[in-house]
């Protein structure tokens, strides 16, 4: 029987020449990825365990980016915990601040994982490395532990809903809105425990961030993993990027799926995610009105260069509605650097946004604008959860940064199209 | 193995956010983590939870991030363990990996109520509730993850 993208790369990964759906397997992992909040559980784990080294120093990634700069003496510990750690083991891919970046984005900057790598996080986020042709899934700190210390971990193996692509998106809609208009059309557990495969001939239109913003959110319909079939826009991606040498699975042509969904992308329409689930879209001419208190533009969704081109664009020229506060976070140093470079980073101040470094910050309420009882922030990042961003009573609207840009100018839930 | 306890009841989609906020995982204390448990959707969980009382879901528990803090504040506030219809994948592989007893079980999930005692026996996957005088069956775990379990989590499988 045939098999999809994700059960060649376990396949592989597991020494075997094919899996199946439900088939419990090993698999040797390429990178095994932490962050300042889960890391530190995972190390104390490892020194409860007794291990004295891990796998392989160049084959671990610790990215200090949820509570850094570190906003209090106990994040500070944690981040200390993690650097003190790093330094002991020699860990290769360490990044702290001036050099971190939102894990998810810096990871595929940097190269450090490509497609057809098997890497586990300890961040739910880490299916973003589906974007690259990559078997990439959230996992929790004992996973990260037992990973760093044996470089494996157990998967069941899992069956797939392939998603094709056709069309190209329109002007002002992204890759964020077609992930959102997926989650609202299948549910937030729409693919528990499955893989959600990308392909046809509409990846053509896709870049890799909006690519990347998509992948993201496989786990916000209880996908196990995204991942994209892997084209030239990767490959040309990956070009300088990955210094060694990576394979390209395809998905067998009998592979077996549960679902099959056509995506029309022209017909996407600006989508918005409103409280308190991301699978609760409304599409463009459905906002109604609804006043907002804050707008956050950046995270591991939606902070990469391209987000911050769209926000510039809608913003230049503009201001910011009076009572807004409108937060800007490129999610790299490098991004940061290119917002300067090529204006952007003006065009925000001039509009009157407050621009940060790279922290995850505000999207899991942990600092840089969290939110009082009842106000309602549209935000590009991922979750909409009761309590998510600040107070139980306070409201997230998840939105691609064009819809985000365009609601920080009126001061309402806004389609770009309203106003571009 | 029985354990035997009082129900807390809960809906679909309970998410790691709530199950213990982001603002307090600047901390990995367990107690910590067990004194802010489920606060922001039942504010009186901690006051009146008990050792050894029992946690019941609907679907896709524990959505959300891969916070391992969830399953160690429930762990910790002395939910002795969790039934739901589904549980969110990562949530169920932290609860595996950390020896939190769950168990899927949707017949389970939409019939006990909150308040209801209900006794557990994980040899046979047996879930009876006492105060309505139902019984259900749980879908047993592979043996894989048993073994794990068995051992007390993931690590002292490893090591075993």
């Amino acid at each position: 029987m045939g098999m999809t993208m994700t059960q060649k790369i376990l396949a592989a990964h597991a020494g075997l020449d094919s899996v199946e759906a439900g088939q419990l397997i090993k698999c040797k992992l390429d990178m095994v990825l932490g962050n300042d909040v889960t890391t530190p559980v995972a190390i104390n784990e490892f020194e409860k365990a007794g291990f004295s080294k891990v796998f392989d120093k160049e084959k671990i990634s610790m990215v200090m980016d949820h509570f850094t700069p570190n906003k209090d003496i106990k994040s500070a510990a944690n981040a200390f915990q993690c650097r003190t750690f790093a330094g002991k083991y020699d860990i290769k891919h360490y990044y702290d601040v001036g050099d971190m970046g939102i894990e998810h984005a810096l990871l595929p900057e940097k190269g450090i994982v490509a497609a057809g790598d098997c890497v586990i996080g300890a961040d739910s986020h880490t299916c973003t490395y589906g974007a690259l042709g990559a078997f990439s899934t959230g996992v929790g700190s004992t996973d990260m532990c037992a990973g760093m210390a044996t470089g494996e971990a157990w998967f069941k193996v899992p069956s797939a809903i392939k998603f094709n692509l056709m069309g190209s998106l329109g002007e002002y809609v992204m890759g964020k809105d077609v992930i959102l208009h997926i989650i609202g059309m299948i549910g937030v557990d729409g693919a528990l425990y499955k893989s959600m495969e990308f392909s046809g001939e509409g990846l053509a239109a896709l870049s890799m961030d909006d690519r990347l913003s998509m992948a993201n959110m496989a786990i916000e319909a209880g996908a196990k993993n995204g991942i994209f079939a892997v084209d030239d826009i990767t490959r040309d991606y990956m070009k300088g990027r990955v210094n060694r040498e990576y394979k390209v699975y395809e998905a067998d042509p009998d592979a077996q799926y549960d679902a099959v969904y056509d995506i029309d992308l022209s017909a996407v329409k600006p989508t918005v995610s409103f409280p308190h689930l991301p699978e609760n879209t409304r599409a463009e001419g459905d906002f109604g009105d609804v006043a907002i208190d804050q707008v956050v533009i950046g995270s591991c969704t939606n902070g990469r260069l391209e987000d911050m081109a769209m926000a510039a664009k809608i913003l230049d020229g503009r201001h910011i509605a009076k009572g807004v506060r409108c937060i800007v976070i490129p999610a790299t140093q490098q991004v940061y650097l290119d917002c300067v470079k090529l204006g952007y980073a003006e065009t925000f101040i001039k509009a009157g946004c407050a621009v940060s470094t790279p922290t995850c910050g505000p999207c899991l309420g942990g600092h840089m604008g969290i939110l009082a009882k009842g106000e309602r922030a549209v935000a590009t990042t991922n979750r909409n959860f009761v309590g998510r961003m600040g107070h139980p009573e306070s409201e997230v609207y998840l939105a691609s940064p064009a819809v985000a840009a365009a609601s920080a100018v009126t001061g309402r839930i806004t389609s770009p199209n309203e106003i571009m | 193995m029985k354990v035997c306890g009082k129900v807390h009841k809960y809906g679909d989609n309970v998410d790691t956010d709530v199950i213990i906020p982001a603002r307090y995982l600047n901390t990995a204390d367990h107690k910590e983590l067990a004194a802010h448990c489920m606060e922001d959707i039942d504010a009186d969980f901690v006051k009146n939870v008990k050792e050894g009382d029992i946690m019941v879901a609907c679907q896709n528990f524990g959505c959300g991030s891969s916070r391992e803090h969830a399953p160690i504040a429930i762990k910790t506030s002395g939910i002795a363990c969790v039934i739901a219809s589904t549980f969110a994948r990562i949530f169920y592989r932290n609860a595996i990996n950390t020896a939190l007893p769950i168990l899927e079980c949707d017949e389970a999930a939409r019939d006990i109520d909150g308040g209801d005692e209900v006794e557990i026996d994980f040899d046979t996957g047996i879930i009876t509730n006492k105060t309505k005088g139902h019984t259900y069956k749980a879908q047993p775990f592979p043996d894989f993850i048993k073994e794990i379990i068995a051992a007390g989590g993931l690590l002292n499988s490893l090591k075993s």
